[in-house]
Parts: structure tokens; sequence; C-alpha cells
């Protein structure tokens, strides 16, 4: 169950994360996008991080809500209102009473798919996103799913952002968002929070 | 790369400043934000809010003031604005009757000007969007999925401005806006990339004696390249193209806009006018809106568009003709 402090320090695991792989999400991103992932992200999760630090919380929804403002600042490009619509919707679902990690997480994903209209396969972090949902309803969440669905991104042609206008030359390189999506994943399980 | 600029970073802030400065009676900078309003507000009316990346200049801040735009939300150079930024223009531009978005076909400023729609909905502030897709020289672009919106944005700014000032409602707006959309269309010429200031370099390179048609306001790829032509040529190619599109009948009424794409001066875009008006007059279909000028540019771009604009109903004309108070209309 996600709480005000382990929502926190979920979210700050993140954005430490990010902040360590800066590099990598840009070198996979300068394969087929724009290079700047990486950048757009830390600055992102750094404004989020720090926002997060700054103040007393009273809701788990105020926590996300906060955070999803920081991102979708400060990203920009696509990826902001994609990370910015799904920690909308997570905070919009945290606010209902019954609700539970996996709800929360599906809000999430709806959020990304609303936006960015993307369906599974396409080479996305949708993919990522969906293959999380399923584990989590099932139990079975692992560092190992979450592996797994960001390298299944590889052999995809990309078909939804700026990677489908290389078409068949995307095959063979994962996807950056798909990356940075199971980065968030992998600290929700780091911080002990399943 | 040889530009009048401070460093490559801060273009856009002191550009805004400066355009302030400019037209200081007709408009502000909502403080901490790249958004420019228009100081005199027309209350109970919707407020049109456009917006997009920078570097397109007069586009869009130019068009704010009585009668255009309520706002316009300016994101860093060939980039989207950020969806806080388009809330925040949208909260203050609400006259108290909703905000209509007119953004260009961009996957970019489509997902952050939704997602701002989304937060203003949070605020319980009403908000529609059109989006602009006027290009027809090519399907999905670098940065498009579809057709890209071009220099037929500056003529939809100017029907939805004069169509709000008329006291349209929100759901009349969008109407009329989806309608005005489809019946402009846009297709250009470009003889040399603009650089944009960040990364030094012009965004393609074309030979001395080359250009390509159709290429996009942020140098996405066009449809053909070739040897650069007269200016009668390149006329006929782009009207052949906006014909085939259109299929209009001899006494149709269109509006016509030349645009300059940043580095071609006016006297060139005189003489395309020039040529395009000779054959235009062949095909008996008749003008009577015309305008010629750079208000849609790709910086440095050097190259001109032409859009053709369907004036089906006489009003929309009357619109386009009403007087506004803006910087560059």
């Amino acid at each position: 169950m996600l709480t005000v402090e382990n929502t926190i320090k979920w979210l700050d695991l993140f954005a430490d994360k990010v902040a360590a792989e800066k590099d990598y999400l840009s070198e996979l991103d300068q394969a087929i996008g724009d290079g700047d992932h990486g950048a757009n992200m830390s600055r992102g999760t750094a404004a989020m991080k720090e926002a997060l630090g700054k103040q007393n919380f009273g809701t788990v929804q105020d926590v996300l809500k906060t955070a999803a403002m920081s991102l979708l600042s400060k990203i920009g490009g696509a990826s902001g209102p994609l990370y910015g619509s799904a920690l909308i919707g997570m905070a919009k679902e945290a606010g209902n009473a019954d609700t539970d990690l996996t709800s929360i997480v599906q809000a999430g994903a709806d959020g990304i798919q609303k936006r960015g209209k993307a369906e599974p396969g396409d080479k996305t972090m949708v993919d990522v996103w969906l293959t999380v949902l399923h584990a989590l309803k099932e139990g079975k969440l692992t560092d190992a799913v979450i592996d797994q669905a960001v390298q299944a991104t590889a052999p995809l042609k990309a078909k939804k952002g700026r990677a489908s206008y290389l078409g068949d030359r995307s095959v063979g390189h994962i996807d950056p968002g798909a990356m940075s999506s199971g980065y968030l994943f992998k600290c929700l399980i780091a911080g002990g929070i399943l | 790369m040889k530009k009048i600029i401070n460093k490559p970073e801060d273009v856009v802030d002191e550009m805004l400043d400066g355009l302030v400065f400019t037209s200081a009676s007709l408009i502000r900078r909502l403080p901490g934000t790249n958004v420019i309003l228009r100081k005199q507000k027309s209350e109970g009316k919707v407020a049109v809010v456009s917006g997009g990346g920078s570097g397109h200049e007069p586009t869009h801040a130019g068009f704010v003031g009585s009668g255009m735009l309520a706002a316009a939300v300016c994101g860093p150079v060939f980039t989207s604005p950020t969806p806080d930024q388009i809330a925040a223009a949208i909260k203050e531009a609400n006259q108290g009757a909703g905000v209509l978005l007119v953004i260009k076909n961009y996957s970019g400023d489509i997902m952050n000007f939704e997602m701002a729609e989304d937060l203003a909905s949070m605020d319980h502030i009403e908000v529609k969007h059109i989006v602009v897709d006027d290009d027809i020289a090519v399907e999905d672009s670098t940065y498009t999925a579809g057709k890209r919106g071009v220099a037929g944005t500056i003529l939809v700014h100017k029907m939805m401005g004069a169509a709000a000032e008329a006291g349209l409602s929100l759901n009349e707006l969008k109407d009329l806006g989806d309608q005005v959309i489809s019946s402009i269309k846009t297709i250009g010429v470009a003889l040399s990339a603009g650089t944009v200031p960040e990364s030094g370099k012009p965004g393609f390179v074309l030979k001395d004696n080359e250009m390509e048609y159709g290429v996009g306001i942020h140098g996405e790829p066009g449809y053909r390249r070739e040897p650069i032509k007269s200016s009668k040529e390149i006329a006929k190619e782009l009207t052949d193209k906006l014909r085939d599109a259109f299929k209009w009948n001899a006494s149709d009424r269109y509006a016509i806009l030349v645009n300059g794409l940043g580095a071609t001066p006016l006297m060139e875009q005189y003489i395309f006018a020039n040529d395009v008006s000779e054959i235009l007059t062949k095909d008996k279909i008749e003008l009577p809106f015309r305008k010629v000028g750079s208000y849609m540019t790709s910086l440095d771009m050097a190259g001109i568009s032409l859009t053709l604009f369907h004036l089906k109903q006489d009003q929309w004309l009357d619109w386009l003709n009403v007087p506004v108070e803006t910087t560059a209309w």
C-alpha cells in the first residue's frame, strides 16, 4: 500500500536512479530519437525530488500531484506530458478511498495511453507499464519481469513517437522511455513498497 | 553561425522582453512564464489562446491583442511549451466564457496542450481545442502524424479572434474552427535552412543551386529537390498542388497569404505574389483578401509559402477584415 512516506521514498529513489543513468538514457535516445531523454528526465526528476523535500504532505494524492507538476513542467518534449499524465492519473486514483497499488498503476497506464495513444507492441513506455500492471495483478512483479519487459522493446518496430519515423531502423534498439519506466518500477521494488 | 544574440539559451526570454517593450500598450508578460497576454480583456467572450515552439516570429505572440489572440505561450525554439505554462495562460486569459486552444499539428504540441486542458479542467475552466494541419506537402513528418500546421495558422488566429469577439460560444467557435481549418491549405518551398541558436548549425543543407519543395517550418523534409527555378515556375508548381487539393471552380472566392519563411526579402515575396496572381486570374478565382509578408517564419530559412483559404461564407471575409490591435497582423 502506498503511504505518504513510501511514495516519497519511491520517487526519490527514481530520481537518484535517473540521475545515475542519465548518460545511458540519452545514449539509447541517440540511436532512435533526438538524444535528450537522459538530460530531460534527470532535469525533471531532480526538480521533483527537490519539490518533494520542501514541504509536508498530508496525502499520497498530494505527493503524486506535486511530483506530476514537477515532471510536466521540467521534462519537456513528449516525455513531460506522458509522465505528467501518468502521475496526474495516479494522483486522482490515490484520492479514492478503497484504492490499492494496482489500481493506481492502472490509472497511470491509462493516463499515458490517453495522452500518447500508443498500443501495446508500439515500442513505447506503454509496453513496460502494461507488463508491470499484469505482473502486479498476479502478485508476481520482480526485477526480472521488468528487465524482460524493457528488453522486449528492442526487436519491435516503433509505431509511435519520434522513433516511428525511422521505421525498420528502429528495430534492435531498446526504447528509452521503456527503460526509464523500468527504472520507476524497479525503485518500487528497491523501496520495499510491494 | 552569425546571429545578433547574447547567450543561445536566453534567446526566447530576451526576445519576449523585447516584444513587450515594442508593444507595451497592447501586451504584457505573465511574470515567471513565457506567456504573452493582451492587456485589453473582453469580458464574457471566449478567449483564444495559441502557442508552440519559438522561432516562427511574429507567430504566435505577435498576434496577441484585441480582436485576435488573448494569449500566446512561447516554448523554446522549435519545442513545445510545457503544460504548466499553457495552463497558466489558460487561467489568466479566461474571460469567463471558456478558452479555445489553437494548436498546430505537431505531436509534442498536441500532448502538451491536451495535458494543459486536463489541468485547466481540474480548475473548472472550460477548454476546447482545434488542430491546424494546412500543409499539403507531405503526410506524416518528423514531428507530426498526419499533415503539419504552418502559415495558415495565422488566418485561423484571425478568424477565431474575430468570431470570439463577435460573441460566439465555445462550442460554436470550435465548430467554426474545424470548418475553417478544412478550408485552408498551404504549400511552400525552401532555398536554405534556418539555424537553431542552440545547435549553431543549419537544420539541413541544400546546394547553392538547389531548392526543396514542401519543407516544413522546422526544416522537416519536403517532397522534391531540384535546381532553383524562376519565381513563375515555382508559382506554377505550388498553385498546381493547391488546385489539385481544392479542385476550385471559376468565381470561387479565396483569401491568399504569401508568406516569407524568414530570410526571403519582401521584394521576392511580391514578385512571387505577382506570379501567383497571374495564374489565379487565369483560373478566374476571386481573391477578395490578400496578404504578403513574413508571418510564419522558420528562423532564417530562405523560402516562401503560399496559403489559400476558401471563403465559403461572406461572414468569413468580414471576420478576416475586422480591424485588430496586435503587434504583427
